[in-house]
């Protein structure tokens, strides 16, 4: 079902309007992804990932510039991408297995079939037992587990996880870093993972991509050219570990600035009609 | 399985035992009732002692004018609270899921919901006189204000982060309002229609008394007891309409917390 897809990048500019002055927040991002590929994308906070990730789901509609899925221009959003989002963003209304079928609310499934699937992936995020649980009952990491069952029930062709290990304990997290390779692998799908953590990235990362802010430019693409799976311990892995590294030594940290909270309360989506 | 420990709902209000020191003061009031007019302190004319008000009710709970009167009441009050609430979910979904709907409607809407309830009544009798239809309206409009003010107070306090999931997603417009909108302004609407079921309660009682002499109802019983003079009659009419407006309290809570279960019990 799911086949990967190529996603082309080209000369995106991104800017947002911050009290009337236009904020630069991506400055002529040029990336190709083959099909199937795994990119990290890592860089200081503020320095435009999560938008980045928007535009390729389709979140954002005004930029300059093309993204392309399988040389057609991405609009709007599909189920042929699929995200986990910064925040788990689940439906607190609804339980653990809900949440997850919220995913398959548009597939072309039958609802035996979607049933399968849905425990299927809550087995894959090892959340057995917790389907019917609802969100308040769960820790941040559950949660974010539950999202990413969420984003990979649809098995997209694009997979797009925008820093989804953050919240977790490092066992947890090394558990889901091993279980991501393999559902990508599995899958062969191509998936951009925006990460705080090199490591991660280089684990993970066919390339990684360092991106640095203001406005958010990528300053470098680090191949891995290691097999899988990945030795941490090894000598030639902590060297392009140190390689990515180095890249940020620079990056003065005096420089970092809060991130505007987007989420505000009140009649601020309204539609137009 | 550990589910069954995590989602035991022991916490919720209904759940919890009934704490007896809550009768202390009405069994004392009682008590002090019964003793001033069976000592004859005050003028039983005007405050009767509680075995003339236990046998009114006695006698009254046995003629076809209580049942006739409970049920006229009843089902004026349920007509009125439905109507009304549908609008009110209806229009303050609308109002605040619209741009336009919010701008065109929003200001007079507003405005309009400062004008005290009983001050539509005048209007609504010129227009439809002393019967069924102009209480039920009266009613109507009574539940329809929290509904409404609750719906949109629900609907505005969606996040835009949850509206992305849905579009990430594909969700249609009905799948939007039914697997979003709603279900995540349903606490505020749940809200507005516990206070209406309170609200409409009232109103049908204020619209019996002031739009009396029209047909059976438990305030058109006080209204004819005061009349007659017949002040246990009065005093067990009050009692009457409180307990029911007690009971329908009591299933509003049941219900909003079985509704609510998803909500973390610790808020
Ligand atoms: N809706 C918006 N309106 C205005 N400015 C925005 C908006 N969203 C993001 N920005 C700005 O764009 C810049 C990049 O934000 P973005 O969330 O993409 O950063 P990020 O790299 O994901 O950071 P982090 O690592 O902290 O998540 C920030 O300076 C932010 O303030
Ligand atoms: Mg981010």
């Amino acid at each position: 079902m799911a086949h990967a897809g190529t996603l082309e990048i080209k000369n995106l500019n991104k800017q947002y309007t911050v009290k009337g002055e236009p904020l630069p927040v991506l400055e002529n991002i040029s990336l190709s992804i083959k099909p199937g590929e795994f990119v990290s994308i890592v860089g200081s906070s503020g320095c435009g990932k999560s938008t980045l990730l928007r535009l390729v789901i389709g979140l954002e509609q005004e930029y300059q510039g093309e993204i392309l899925l399988d040389g057609k221009r991405i609009v709007g959003t599909s189920l042929d991408r699929g995200i986990v989002f910064q925040e788990h963003r689940l439906f607190p209304w609804l339980t653990v297995e809900q949440n997850v079928g919220v995913g398959l609310l548009n597939a072309d499934l039958s609802p035996a079939q979607k049933k399968k699937t849905v425990d299927e992936h809550i087995a894959l995020v090892g959340l057995k037992g917790f389907e019917t649980a609802y969100p308040y009952q769960l820790s941040g990491g559950m949660s974010q587990r539950v999202a990413i069952a969420r984003a990979l029930v649809n098995r997209p062709e694009v997979l797009l996880l925008d820093e989804p290990f953050g919240a977790l304990d490092a066992l947890t997290r090394s558990h889901l870093q091993q279980e991501l390779q393999r559902i990508w692998e599995a899958e062969g799908i191509t998936a951009i993972l925006v990460t705080h953590d090199v490591e991660e990235a280089v684990y993970l990362g066919d390339r990684v991509v360092v991106m640095q802010p203001r406005p958010g430019r990528i300053k470098r693409i680090v191949d891995v050219p290691l097999p899988r799976s990945r030795d941490r311990g090894s000598y030639a892995f902590s060297q392009i570990k140190d390689d990515v590294l180095s890249e940020f030594s620079d990056t003065p940290h005096s420089d970092v600035k809060l991130v505007t909270p987007q989420e505000s309360l009140g009649a601020n989506w309204q539609f137009a009609w | 399985m550990t589910t069954s420990t995590i989602s035991s709902d022991a916490s919720l209000p209904q759940l919890r035992r009934f704490d007896w020191r809550g009768l202390v003061l009405p069994a004392g009031f009682l008590l002090v009732w019964a003793l001033v007019t069976a000592l004859g302190w005050v003028n039983t004319k005007l405050i009767p002692p509680p075995q003339a008000v236990l046998s009114t009710a006695v006698s009254f709970i046995g003629k076809a004018q209580f049942f006739n009167g409970l049920g006229a009441s009843l089902w004026r009050d349920l007509a009125g609270f439905a109507i009304g609430s549908l609008a009110g979910v209806v229009f303050g979904a609308l109002l605040g899921v619209s741009r336009w709907a919010g701008r065109i409607v929003g200001p007079t809407f507003h405005t309009l919901k400062h004008i005290a309830l009983f001050a539509w009544l005048p209007l609504i009798s010129t227009w439809l006189g002393q019967g069924d239809a102009a209480k039920v309206l009266f009613i109507g409009l009574s539940a329809f204000y929290p509904v409404a003010l609750g719906a949109l107070e629900g609907v505005h306090g969606i996040a835009r982060s949850q509206l992305e999931v849905a579009r990430v997603y594909g969700f249609g417009r009905v799948q939007l309002l039914f697997k979003l909108i709603l279900p995540g302004a349903s606490p505020q609407i749940l809200a507005g229609l516990h206070l209406a079921l309170i609200y409409a309660w009232l109103a049908t009682i204020g619209a019996e008394y002031l739009l009396a002499k029209s047909g059976p109802g438990i305030g058109d019983a006080v209204i004819q007891g005061k009349a007659a003079f017949d002040v246990p009659l009065v005093i067990f009419g009050m009692l009457l309409i409180g307990l029911v407006g007690a009971l329908f309290n009591q299933i509003a809570n049941r219900i909003e917390a079985r509704l609510l279960r998803w909500r973390d019990a610790r808020h």
